[in-house]
């Protein structure tokens, strides 16, 4: 989404979707995983007659109450969403003004740009990498005569006054026809036309004539009084070309004008109570708090770092807003950790933060333990051999560490993984502690919901016995590091003897005052921030997290308000809580609204102007600049619009989406010059041994899943959950279990290339056969991921994660637990 | 002064009034005072955010004893909040049974640190004070052990890739902040949480 729009969060919220007029929900099973948030879906359904399309390899109860419901082979939705692009670009149902005024439509494309063979240019099939250079736009200067300015000094202004750095070759060319050859919606035009309907249904399994239904519906959103609501989860993101789904389906919103608006959005329904919270803190190896990236190798310097890192200002009417208030949100960050430590002289400790070499993911992490290059781990909350991919390869790297520290409230798969099954403790030398640690109600402490929602919570309980908090843990071991260093010295002690560590209890650091350094003060006045518009890169603010400035003010605890009122009747409800950034409820609002200002639709505005200023939601635009101007209501991008063209290093793997099969796929990829592999998906040492060839003897498409009754493996401590959903079970189709012999009830074996797993057998039309083209049947098996070796009804091969294959996204390395091969047997 | 059933749950619904006194021609006044009080008298509401998705339901907890001196806060009960925009008073099957999951689950929560040595098959109790002055020793060694100032290309670095830190999901902002803002001050590279996995 970042790729797309400039941030990676759900754009719109839960209370949202009783806006909508049609919601189109594909890898995700909201009516099971999400069913107090989906209610409000059903309520747009019940009150204004919304149409709900669901797109799933399974027939879920999110299915059962849809309108329309189409099977997909996992893995495919590329091919899907590209496709719909192509009926929308097609049949002209794209919302024509607001592709022109928000999105870089009119941008014009690089001749170095081209696509052929299923590759995009600058491609090294040596390195299975991209020169994404080629991936620009066209400037209004040459690159010559850009090189001479460009001797000038070309810095943004160190002062962090907000000025924006202009690309030295100017801005962007552009043609508002929309007829250059070389513009972005000519060239998608162009990318997409493979994907006609009848490709589309031979790669996804869905009927022609269902996709057909699919695309007329979700196409009538570009109408400018319509509007729908993307929905999607981790059915999407669990793959090889994971982000390019989700760019896919960003793109698809922006060309009918459905981003930005009430009831519209891209609504990624995230899966614990603070996955958001502390992706937001960035506990995630390729950020900063607030999406600041990490530096990078040979950024030496913080001017070198504002150089390459934020985006640069590539059209006139963009403010670029996050690319020219970069310097003030990273400054403002080192004094809240380094505080007096980070000064002007030693470049605000810039040399303090850590700069990975190469890609530092799960699956990465994981791998090194592998190889034996990681000593230790601390699973903070966390079930690594559970969660895999490809558990026994987990449970081996494990076992190579030498210390592992588990903090949790009840044993984990990862505090017992030296006793799981096929492992021998007198093997394992790994020293293992487990430190139980408080439950969500035992302490305060805010989680944000998947609409940003940041919402406090009160300690209601007391913790038994020693059982600490998680903070206390860390405390305990800062301060014991801390002493250590100054005992004995050490590896540059200089950020742990630097660490800002101002708490009233250090060794248990109240979460009040953390919530207060997250959000920023002024360091001169002592004053909390209400805005980051505040921050300042002189070194006379704070904060920990730039996008919560506003959480907790002077008036405050913001995300503690609890009054429910809804003054605009459209859901906003800013006094409840708080919402990132500055309470705002629908991020990029601006595209809500028409060039004059006005709603596309009066019903359901988002925010409008009312001839001083705009009002409704919380803008996120400047609040009092007339639309006359022309600003741009994308303020995250340099291009102050959309992307349907992502340039550059935006992703690795191209500038518009492209299928590519699943790295274990029963088929050749049948889209016309496709290519069948992924062009830069990671390969770790030894995984692609372990992954099986289309037409071997794993003929069957697996897809892994989560069930209403659990949540991953927590749950199997809850005797009342365990109760309602006992034991592992494998759902196939009818036919396929004819053929195997297996009865509904009977235990199964599912074997992949990496493990086996055996659990009852729920023979279900739910799964049904999937047929490619004009004779291949595909048939899917549907795998949840709730049982291991720990808590319930723990046993051995319950996991789904033993089948799974040691492969990511090719960006950010999401692990590829849906679409990989198996085979099935009666036990 | 015949009643039916419904009539009679009217009267015994009431308090013990003229009415109900004249109905029945005896005083329930005492039966009242001996029938069991409803679980949640006295209780304090706490107010809280359901553990599990990211939906965000508020939820109410019951608790007698809170912060009341000399006495342990006990959880009586736990239900959705009906003030929230969001979930409007309702919980999932999972919300409605965190307060299992808040009273130890299946009682396997153990009440103080556990230790298992190397080839050891079995946990063994461990002080606070002695699990954290070895876990402490073992990270500054790994860290010393490990940490690169400089790369390959004699670009400054200053990381360290001895140990990786996974997880934080379910934990609040200001923990996920703190082990955010010291993970990176250890200079650790190897940082994920749940989001993608």
């Amino acid at each position: 989404m970042a790729a797309s729009f400039g941030r990676g969060a759900m754009t719109n919220h839960w209370k949202d979707f009783k806006n909508s007029d049609m919601f189109l929900v594909v890898g995700a099973n909201p009516a099971e995983a999400h069913p107090c948030g989906w209610r409000w879906a059903y309520r747009a359904r019940d009150e204004r007659g919304a149409k709900i399309i669901h797109v799933d390899p399974r027939y879920t109860r999110t299915s059962a109450t849809a309108d329309v419901y189409a099977p997909i082979r996992a893995g495919t939705d590329v091919a899907f969403f590209n496709g719909l692009i192509n009926y929308v670009l097609d049949n002209e149902l794209y919302h024509e003004e607001y592709v022109r005024q928000h999105t870089n439509a009119s941008f014009i494309v690089a001749e170095s740009f081209s696509f052929d063979e299923g590759v995009f240019s600058g491609y090294d099939e040596a390195v299975r990498g991209y020169d994404t250079s080629t991936w620009d736009y066209e400037y209004e200067k040459a690159a010559a005569e850009a090189g001479e300015d460009s001797t000038g000094d070309e810095r943004p202004p160190a002062t962090g006054s907000g000025e924006s750095a202009v690309d030295p070759r100017g801005f962007v060319r552009t043609d508002d026809t929309l007829q250059d050859p070389r513009s972005v919606f000519q060239l998608l035009k162009e990318h997409v036309s493979r994907y006609t309907p009848e490709v589309v249904s031979e790669i996804t399994g869905i009927p022609e004539e269902k996709f057909l239904e699919i695309a007329e519906l979700w196409g009538s959103t570009g109408a400018p009084d319509r509007v729908g609501a993307m929905v999607y989860a981790v059915g999407l993101t669990h793959h090889v070309t994971g982000l390019q789904m989700i760019r896919s389906l960003g793109m698809l919103q922006l060309l009918l004008g459905n981003v930005g608006r009430t009831g519209g959005g891209v609504n990624a329904e995230r899966g614990h109570a603070n996955i958001q919270g502390n992706t937001d803190n960035a506990i995630s190896w390729e950020i900063l708090p607030g999406y600041l990236g990490i530096p990078r190798p040979g950024m030496e310097t913080l001017d070198d770092y504002i150089e390459q890192v934020p985006a640069k200002q590539l059209a006139m009417n963009s403010l670029n807003f996050f690319g020219s208030r970069y310097r003030d949100f990273l400054v403002s960050l080192q004094k809240a950790f380094f505080g007096d430590a980070a000064t002007e002289a030693n470049d605000w400790a810039y040399d303090w933060i850590p700069k990975p070499a190469e890609n530092s993911s799960w699956l990465t992490a994981h791998n090194e333990a592998l190889q034996n290059r990681l000593q230790g781990l601390i699973a903070f909350g966390f079930h690594n051999p559970a969660v895999g991919p490809d558990t026994n390869r987990v449970l081996q790297s494990l076992s190579n560490l030498k210390w592992l520290v588990a903090m949790d409230p009840l044993p984990t798969a990862a505090s017992e993984f030296w006793r799981a099954p096929g492992v021998e403790p007198d093997q394992v030398d790994t020293e293992v502690f487990f430190l139980p640690c408080t439950h969500w109600i035992e302490k305060d402490g805010a989680f944000t919901n998947s609409g940003r929602w940041a919402q406090w919570k009160w300690k209601a309980l007391e913790p038994e016995g020693e059982i600490k908090d998680d903070h206390w843990v860390l405390a305990q071991l800062y301060l014991g590091l801390r002493d250590l260093y100054e005992e004995e010295d050490g590896a540059f002690p200089d950020p742990i003897l630097g660490l800002a560590w101002p708490y009233s209890d250090p060794g248990h650091p109240p979460l009040e005052e953390l919530a207060k350094e997250m959000n920023g003060r002024n360091i001169e006045t002592g004053e909390q921030l209400s805005t980051f518009a505040d921050l300042k890169s002189d070194g006379t603010t704070l904060s920990g997290n730039w996008i919560y400035a506003g959480s907790w003010t002077e008036e405050g605890n913001q995300m503690a308000r609890r009054n429910n009122d809804d003054p605009t009747g459209m859901g906003f409800h800013h006094e409840w809580a708080w919402s990132w950034p500055l309470n705002r409820r629908v991020l990029y609002n601006r595209a809500s609204a028409d060039e004059n200002g006005r709603p596309w639709d009066p019903r359901r505005p988002g925010i409008q102007w009312n001839g001083s200023l705009w009002v409704g939601d919380v803008p996120d635009f400047p609040p009092d600049e007339a639309p006359d101007v022309g600003t741009g209501a994308f303020i995250m991008t340099g291009e102050g619009v959309g992307r349907l063209f992502a340039p550059g290093g935006l992703t690795n793997d191209g500038p518009f989406p492209e299928h590519y099969e699943p790295t274990e796929a029963p088929v050749e990829n049948a889209v016309p010059q496709g290519r069948r592999e992924h062009p830069t998906a990671f390969f770790y040492d030894g995984a692609r041994e372990s992954f099986a060839p289309a037409g071997g003897d794993f003929p069957y498409v697996a897809t892994t899943y989560r069930i209403t009754e659990h949540e991953h493996y927590v749950t199997q401590h809850v005797p009342y959950l365990v109760e309602t959903q006992p034991d592992f079970f494998v759902e196939l189709d009818p036919d396929l279990a004819a053929e195997k012999g297996i009865a509904n009830g009977s235990q199964v074996r599912v074997r992949s290339m990496r493990g086996e797993v055996e659990g009852v057998a729920m023979v279900t039309k739910r799964m049904r056969p999937l047929r490619l083209g004009r004779s291949k049947i595909v048939h899917q098996i549907g795998i949840p991921v709730h049982w291991s070796y720990v808590g319930g009804k723990a046993r051995a091969k319950s996991n789904a994660n033993l089948l799974t294959p040691y492969i990511g996204d090719s960006n950010v390395r999401t692990p590829e637990f849906k679409g990989f091969l198996v085979d099935i047997e009666a036990v | 002064m015949p009643i039916n059933r419904r009539d009679f749950l009217k009267l015994t619904g009431a308090t013990a009034t003229g009415a109900a006194y004249a109905a029945f021609g005896f005083d329930l006044a005492p039966a009242y005072a001996q029938a069991r009080s409803l679980k949640i008298d006295r209780a304090t509401e706490v107010r809280s955010v359901c553990p599990y998705c990211a939906v965000g339901c508020s939820m109410i907890a019951y608790v007698t004893g809170h912060q009341a001196a000399n006495t342990k806060p006990t959880l009586v009960h736990i239900e959705g909040d009906p003030d929230s925009p969001i979930n409007e008073g309702t919980l999932c099957p999972k919300g409605a049974s965190t307060m299992q999951l808040a009273l130890g689950g299946s009682a396997e929560r153990a009440l103080r640190p556990k230790y298992r040595a190397p080839g050891a098959d079995e946990w063994q109790d461990m002080s606070w004070d002695e699990a954290l002055e070895r876990i402490t020793r073992l990270v500054k060694d790994t860290r010393d052990d490990t940490f690169e100032e400089t790369d390959d290309d004699g670009n400054t670095v200053n990381r360290q890739r001895g140990f990786a830190f996974t997880g934080g999901a379910t934990q609040s902002n200001e923990e996920g902040y703190l082990a955010a803002k010291l993970m990176r001050a250890l200079g650790t590279v190897y940082i994920e949480q749940q989001a993608r996995v």
